[in-house]
């Protein structure tokens, strides 16, 4: 895998400088790849890992099936964009087994996730059935440990 | 009051302390201290390595090995040097499993060292070659190799320091705390004066794995004329993060191996089960897990040594171990100055380059064994202390 693209991917919180050294690549040359990466769509973006539960007090999210009847002639991707179009939903996949779309939604109370899916989601021209699971703690995410304490202690000793 | 050292032997009471721990205990008492002291790797052993010692935990195995090692551990190790160094080792013969690398060592002393022999070993260099020598009966023999050689032994240096006692050169590559490695042309030229001159090799090649820049590690072992007159130290400690294991192995001839085994039989009877069945697990799965390892220390390695140079501390690129060690001369401090102001203004703690031997005075100890988060403050905050000096002076 292209090593720039695997040290944005676990953290691109570091400047161009920063990166130009730990590749030992001329900075300008860092500069112009992640431009091109931005440009061809393959970096979509950079967001911080929040740990919501820190910060919200209401804030739920769950975590949908949803079973679908594809449409003849574009399959699953209009159902996908009829669900991305959303902006209660915040990731949506496509699976193999026993259903066809997995989808985290997110809103500030149960009783906002009922409703979605109740009136908008459910109503989905094609839509055959639906599953909510409420999601309780996140406890990992993007790689990233959200359930310990962050500044772990180091339990290295100096031994000679 | 009993004069005890009447009843002390006399080599241990010469042997100092370690110069490192110094500065562990002034960084011990202070809080908010920035290390980067540390010589082992900031990574937990990989789960799936733990699993396997657990696993045997459970499984009740809780008795001794065999003395040179559980034989399934014997084949893997076998396998390695032969999959990565392209040399074949006999398991049942030329291989022993010790208590770490530096059990290793001291078996190979204790086994070839006679009152009055030589041994040679360069410095800067991990401070356990020259007290073991000596309590072993052997006089020590110091070779400095220098900044401008990038830290690498020079064959004219070894043909200088040999004398018709000199029994064995000590090769400490990749090495701590200077990351200089010895490349195979470089392994050529030592090996010409040790077969020239009839001498022994002591290869300690802990820190192997953690060679940079795409080159595969060498071992002098594989050099024509040179796997007979080579001891090979190895351990699991820094490719595997598995310091606390405990796990180390020699590999070398058979005359000498089973000299060594006694000792070990005799002295500390079998390394520690549970980490041999764990070291399995390691050797047999775990490649991936040292290149992922060996790729991060790889990018914090550019990016401490760019932090140096950029700051005015020349440093010259370190291509083995996770050390960089940085020229402090231009401070006009000595390194032990150096280091005790930095951790009294600062609270950033490195450890002098002549707790390492002489030739390590003007140069620092510096571990990239840490997060890149920790390692951008200590910068920092290093970057800082140097502008301070400026301005003082």
């Amino acid at each position: 895998m292209d090593k720039l693209l695997k040290l944005l991917g676990a953290n691109s919180d570091f400047t161009t400088a920063e990166i130009a050294a730990m590749l030992g690549e001329p900075e300008d040359y860092i500069k112009a790849q992640i431009k091109e990466y931005e440009n061809k769509g393959v970096i979509k973006g950079y967001q911080a890992v929040v740990d919501w539960e820190k910060v919200e007090q209401s804030y739920v999210e769950a975590l949908i099936e949803l079973k679908v009847t594809p449409k003849k002639e574009t399959g699953f991707d209009e159902m996908a964009e009829m669900c991305m179009a959303f902006d209660e939903v915040k990731s949506v996949y496509l699976m193999a087994g026993a259903y066809d779309f997995s989808l985290i939604v997110r809103g500030e109370t149960m009783q906002d996730i009922a409703m979605f899916v109740a009136k908008k989601l459910s109503t989905i021209d094609g839509v055959i059935s639906t599953a909510t699971h409420f999601i309780m703690r996140c406890y990992k995410d993007r790689g990233l440990n959200l359930a310990s304490p962050q500044h772990k202690e180091d339990g290295r000793l100096l031994v000679l | 009051m009993i004069d005890y050292s009447k009843f002390l032997n006399d080599k241990i009471q010469y042997i100092k302390p370690s110069g490192i721990r110094k500065f562990f205990d002034i960084a011990n008492e202070m809080e908010d201290v920035i290390s980067l002291s540390i010589g082992e790797p900031d990574f937990q052993t990989p789960w799936h390595i733990r699993d396997e010692g657990i696993d045997s935990l459970k499984k009740g195995k809780t008795w001794y090995s065999p003395n040179r090692g559980f034989s399934d551990l014997l084949k893997e190790i076998c396998n390695y040097y032969k999959r990565r160094f392209n040399i074949t080792y006999d398991y049942k013969t030329q291989t022993l499993v010790t208590v770490g690398g530096s059990e290793g060592i001291d078996l190979a002393f204790r086994s070839i060292i006679q009152q009055g022999d030589e041994v040679i070993i360069p410095q800067p260099s991990f401070v356990c070659y020259e007290p073991l020598t000596v309590m072993a009966g052997g006089t020590p023999v110091i070779i400095n190799t220098k900044n401008e050689d990038n830290f690498r032994l020079k064959a004219d240096d070894l043909r200088a320091a040999i004398t018709d006692k000199t029994k064995l050169l000590v090769l400490p590559f990749p090495n701590n705390p200077t990351g200089a490695i010895m490349e195979k042309h470089d392994l050529e030229e030592i090996a010409k004066v040790i077969i020239e001159n009839d001498l022994m090799v002591l290869s300690d090649e802990i820190y192997s794995e953690l060679t940079y820049g795409n080159r595969r590690p060498v071992s002098i072992a594989s050099i024509d004329g040179m796997y007979e007159r080579t001891i090979v130290i190895n351990g699991f400690s820094k490719s595997y993060a598995m310091t606390g294991w405990r796990l180390g192995y020699v590999l070398g001839p058979e005359q000498i191996i089973a000299q060594m085994t006694k000792l070990h039989q005799y002295g500390i009877m079998s390394a520690p089960t549970t980490a041999q069945y764990a070291a399995i697990e390691a050797l047999r799965n775990g490649d991936n897990d040292v290149t992922h390892m060996r790729d991060e220390y790889d990018m914090r390695r550019r990016l401490v040594v760019d932090g140096f140079n950029s700051m005015g501390l020349s440093c010259f690129e370190p291509l083995g171990a996770f050390y960089v060690f940085p020229c402090i001369k231009s401070t006009g401090l000595s390194s032990e100055e150096f280091c005790t102001r930095l951790i009294m203004d600062k609270h950033v703690a490195v450890v002098p380059g002549n707790a390492f031997g002489e030739s390590g005075e003007g140069f620092v100890r510096v571990s990239y064994s840490y997060s890149i988060a920790h390692l951008k403050t200590a910068l920092k905050r290093i970057k800082e202390f140097l502008a301070e000096l400026e301005q003082n002076s």
